[in-house]
Formats: structure tokens, sequence, C-alpha cells
């Protein structure tokens, strides 16, 4: 019945008939903010929902006016839930799993999708499993209605999936779709659904997000990672700088995590972020498998190593054999 | 205070997979496996917080083929008290999705009535990162996901700091609740032989999923797998200034 709905949406451009249709298929999308940003994974997200129906998105939290109304200028978008609710204000996956089962109950989505970050690979399975439904997540394109495609194994294997799950509950992963663009929509903004929090399991205490004034890994156009090589925190400072002169990002790799050289937040791989920027910089990352899966949606990718065996080089575009601690200053220097 | 954990077999992390030239899946036959790594990590937290004398006992629990008794006994050498297997054939597990395996963990928690039950984030094979998540909601409980930090507060809770998107967020949960770990938590120990002999007279109980009431049901078919458009290596220059010289050639810089 989906693929049905789904070939209509697509191959029908008459207005009338396309209206009927979508009346059948609505996707709910759940927006990923911070209070008073909108995080651009929504605009993947929703750029990929709309291909699967009309859009609804889901702003939950406190004091979200000003998100509701971002989001409502996002094209493709035709309404926006505002869900403003004390429970809401940490976006605790438990709270604003209830919020969506109560509006899933309500409307009867079709699809209920979100972008594959933390947030969404955190409350969508939670949802689905009040529906009865075994969500498809990570999904990095779109066949039909029911048809997907995701990587498993590290990204070593892409597996295309057909689901007949009663609702579909689905997260987008960033890189693979464009965002949708941040004007051209004129969607109307309206009230969720009152939900009953009464579930207490959970409190939020604090949370520590650093801010370091360079891009955001997952938006960056130009990466700059470490690994093991780089040798020691202190060592790293040349990383930093070399990303300045870029604005770049900076990532790094498992190795140079558990190291201690810098934190959990900038690891790139498997396990960690999933970046595809324009430029890839690889230094002293010997290219384990895990750290390739995160990578290889990358543009360009230049890997410098003083090991010419190291595994990185099989995949980088440009590679440079030397030692980092002489090239990387060298490179800071020519640029 | 019983903790529950959850442990896969799957293919070890190190291996470079086959995708099968008949493109139904990976070849599996003849590969090394071993327990999942973020299994490890979460089974190796339960053992801790009984080291510590929180948790009385822990339960190491799997479903798949005769062979995930191997990683149960792993799991008992590693500090678990006892171990079931839900046994299904070789066909039947390759058709088993993160919704079965919740379901499972839900009737046996109800069975077992675990105070917290571990998981991994995420099974590096199919990398779905969803079994917790269901489970937290089938039993209405409270998901601790991504967990780097686990601290018991008071009889009844535990502050867990959790890895997030940008930093790290820190929370209370009640028991009974679902905590998933990330790489952070700990460094997962080594079992040593004599604690792989005594892991041997451990107790392991044999299960079939209709002994829980439960029918395979497959909401994800998998219709083809193949494998990822291969990346070529573009070669080596000689130095920095022509590494520059290309990146501008290339318009990236």
């Amino acid at each position: 019945m989906n693929g049905v709905r789904f070939f209509l949406a697509h191959l029908t451009r008459r207005q009338d008939i396309l209206q009927i249709t979508l009346r059948f298929t609505n996707t709910l999308v759940l927006a990923e903010h911070t209070g008073d940003k909108l995080n651009p994974i929504t605009l993947n997200a929703v750029n990929a929902a709309s291909r699967l129906g009309e859009i609804s998105v889901l702003v939950a939290g406190t004091n979200i006016t000003n998100i509701a109304e971002q989001v409502a200028k996002v094209e493709q978008v035709k309404r926006v839930f505002i869900a403003d609710h004390e429970k809401l204000k940490h976006r605790l996956p438990e709270y604003i799993a209830k919020t969506v089962e109560t509006l899933q109950k309500q409307y009867k989505f079709d699809y209920v999708v979100a972008g594959a970050s933390t947030f969404g690979r955190d409350v969508l399975p939670r949802v689905a499993a009040q529906f009865d439904s075994a969500p498809v997540t990570d999904i990095v394109a779109i066949h039909s209605g029911d048809t997907f495609t995701r990587p498993t194994y590290a990204g070593n294997a892409l597996c295309k999936v057909k689901t007949s799950a009663p609702m579909k509950f689905l997260t987008f992963r960033g890189t693979a779709f464009k965002p949708a663009k941040e004007s051209g929509g004129n969607g109307k903004i309206e009230k969720a659904p009152d939900t009953d929090f009464p579930f207490d399991g959970v409190e939020f205490l604090s949370q520590e997000l650093p801010k370091s004034g360079r891009p955001d890994l997952q938006n960056a156009k130009v990466i700059v990672s470490g690994g093991r090589g780089v040798g020691s925190a202190d060592h790293f400072k040349i990383i930093y700088e070399l990303a300045d002169k870029l604005k770049a990002a900076v990532g790094a790799s498992r190795a140079a995590v558990d190291a201690g050289y810098v934190s959990n937040e900038l690891q790139v791989g498997q396990t960690g972020k999933v970046v595809a920027p324009e430029l890839y910089i690889a230094v002293g990352i010997s290219g384990a498998i895990q750290h390739i899966a995160g990578i290889k949606d990358s543009k360009i990718i230049v890997a410098i190593n003083k090991d010419p065996d190291a595994p990185i080089f099989e995949i980088a575009d440009i590679g440079l054999k030397a030692d980092l601690h002489k090239a990387v200053p060298e490179l800071i220097k020519a640029l | 205070m019983r903790a529950l954990v959850a442990v896969k077999r799957v293919i070890d992390y190190a291996i470079k997979i086959r995708v099968k030239p008949d493109k139904t899946g990976v070849i599996k036959e003849n590969v090394q496996h071993s327990m999942n790594p973020f299994d490890e990590i979460a089974l190796e937290e339960a053992v801790r917080l009984k080291e510590k004398q929180i948790v009385k006992e822990v339960v190491a629990v799997s479903l798949g083929t005769s062979k995930s008794q191997e990683t149960l006994r792993t799991a008992l050498a590693k500090g678990a008290d006892r171990a079931i297997h839900v046994e299904v054939e070789e066909a039947i597990a390759e058709r088993i999705e993160p919704l079965l395996v919740a379901k499972m963990l839900r009737k046996i928690a109800e069975v077992e009535k675990p105070d917290l039950i571990f998981l991994g984030k995420q099974a590096i094979d199919d990398d779905y990162g969803q079994t917790g998540q269901l489970l937290a909601g089938l039993l209405n409980w409270p998901q601790a996901m991504y967990a780097s930090v686990i601290e018991q507060e008071s009889d009844k809770t535990f502050i867990v700091t959790r890895e997030v998107d940008g930093g790290r967020e820190s929370i209370r949960i009640k028991i009974p609740a679902v905590i998933s770990a990330d790489l952070r938590l700990n460094e997962p120990r080594y079992a040593t032989l004599p604690n792989i002999m005594k892991a041997k007279n451990k107790p392991l109980v044999k299960k079939k999923l209709s002994d829980y009431g439960i029918e395979l049901a497959q909401q994800t078919l998998i219709l083809e797998v193949t494998e990822p458009p291969v990346r070529k290596s573009g070669g080596f220059v000689e130095d920095v200034p022509s590494l520059v010289m290309k990146l501008k050639e290339m318009g990236v810089v």
C-alpha cells in the first residue's frame, strides 16, 4: 500500500491527485534543537522525508516559538506542532517519546522520522516499541515508500531492506541527504495535543557542551583530524592550528580519544560521528575500518602519515608520506 | 540488586567482512566471531557493580545459534554468575531484528526481575542501535543510553553520564532501568585461564523463543546486501608544496 502511495505521490504532478494522495501519506519529522537553535540535521531529515509525503514537524521543549517559526519557513513543511512543557525542557527521550506517542495516536502518521543523531536514535525506537513497529535506522537512500538502504558492518556492506512495519519509524543519516531550504515554506503552527507525563523515572541534572568557536564537525566543509600518530594532547595543537588556518572543524580517531589527546565528542567513525566534508585531512591516522566508516563519503581525503603501508592511503585521494610534526607546520606556513 | 546483561555474538571487529556473491548477506562461515565489543563493556560494568557489592547477581543472556554459547561462556569467565541461552536455528538467526530481541528481553525481565538491564549501544554487525531503546519503551523503564559513567546514588537511583552529540549530559535514573554502554564506560577485562575453567561449571540454561511465548516476526526484510562503492587511492605526492599545489588545483583551499 505504501509503495502505491509513494508511486502516486511522485509520478503525479497534478495538484488535485497529489493532494488526495498526500492526505494519506503524512510524515512527522522530529525537530532537533538546543533550545535556541535548530540543529541542521533536522533540515536533512525534512528533505529526506519530503520524498515520503506531506510534512509535519514536531518542535518540543520550552519557549520554542522562535524555533517553531523558523521551522515553519522551511521548504516543504506544511504544519508545525508545538509541544511546550516543563518536562520537555531538557529533551529527555522518555518525555519526548511520550509526546510523539500522543501525537501519533491522534494523527496516525504513516512515517515518524528524525535525523540519525543521538537525539533521533534515542527517541524513535522508544516510540516505535509502543506501536509494535521495527524502526529502520541510519537510512542513506530511499528507494520507495517502504524500501531503504542502510549501511551495516561499519559501512562495509550496504543493506537494502523492505519494511512491513505497521507504522514506519525511520532515522536518516544527515550526510546522505541535502538539507531542505530554510525559506520558501509556509507551515501552519499549532499546539500539539496535551500529553500527560506521569513517568518520573528520569531527571535531568546537568550538561557539558564545550563550545569551540570552530565549525561543527557534522556541518563543516573542511575537517582536520588527528590520530594516535599526533603523539600527545600537547602536540594536538598543531591540528587545531591547521584547522584554524582552513576554517575547519577538528576531528579525531578513536585511538586519539582513547589516548586522552582530545575529548570523545570529536571522535569520527562507526561509533563516533559520520562526516562527509568537501575536504578531510587525516593526520597521523592509520585508517582502521571503524574510522574509514565515518569518512568515506568525504569528497577529497588527504592523508599525512609516515607509514606508507597505513590503510588510510588505500582510500586517500592525496597521500603524503611524511613526519606529521614537520609536514603540518610546513603546511600551515604554505597555506 | 540483579543485573541482566544482553550479549551478542558477532563477526570480530578486526575482520574485514566480505559480501556473499549472491548478495544475500555477508560470509560468516569460518570467520572469527566474538562478543560484540559494546556488550563486553556493558558486561564489565555489571561485573564491576558486583565487585562494589551494589549488584548481587549478574545474569548474561544471548539469543542466537548454538554457537552463542561460546559468547555466554566468555561472559561467565569475565564474571557473570549464570547465563541464559535462547537458542534458534541458523535460518531463524538470520531473520532476527532488534524488536524481537527487545520482546524476548522483556519476557526474560518479567521472569528474572532485574533492577538494571545492560546492553551495548549498538551491535557492530547490523549497526542498528535500537535494542536498548525498544526494550526501555516496551517495559516503560527509564533509558540511559550511551553511558560513560554510572554511579549509584541511593538504593533506588543511579547518576548516569551520557555521551551525547556535542558533549555529555548527566541524568538521574530510578531503577529498574535500561542502560546502554558507550565505548568510554570502561576497559573490559580479559578472562583469565582459571576463570575460563571455572566458567565451565557455572549454570547455563537453554531456552527457546517458544518458552517465552515469542514467535518469529520479521518486519524488516533484507532484499539485498552489496559492497559499498570502492574509493580508489589517488597516490602519493612528494612533499608539502606539491600537496598544496594539488589542493589548489582541486579548488578546495
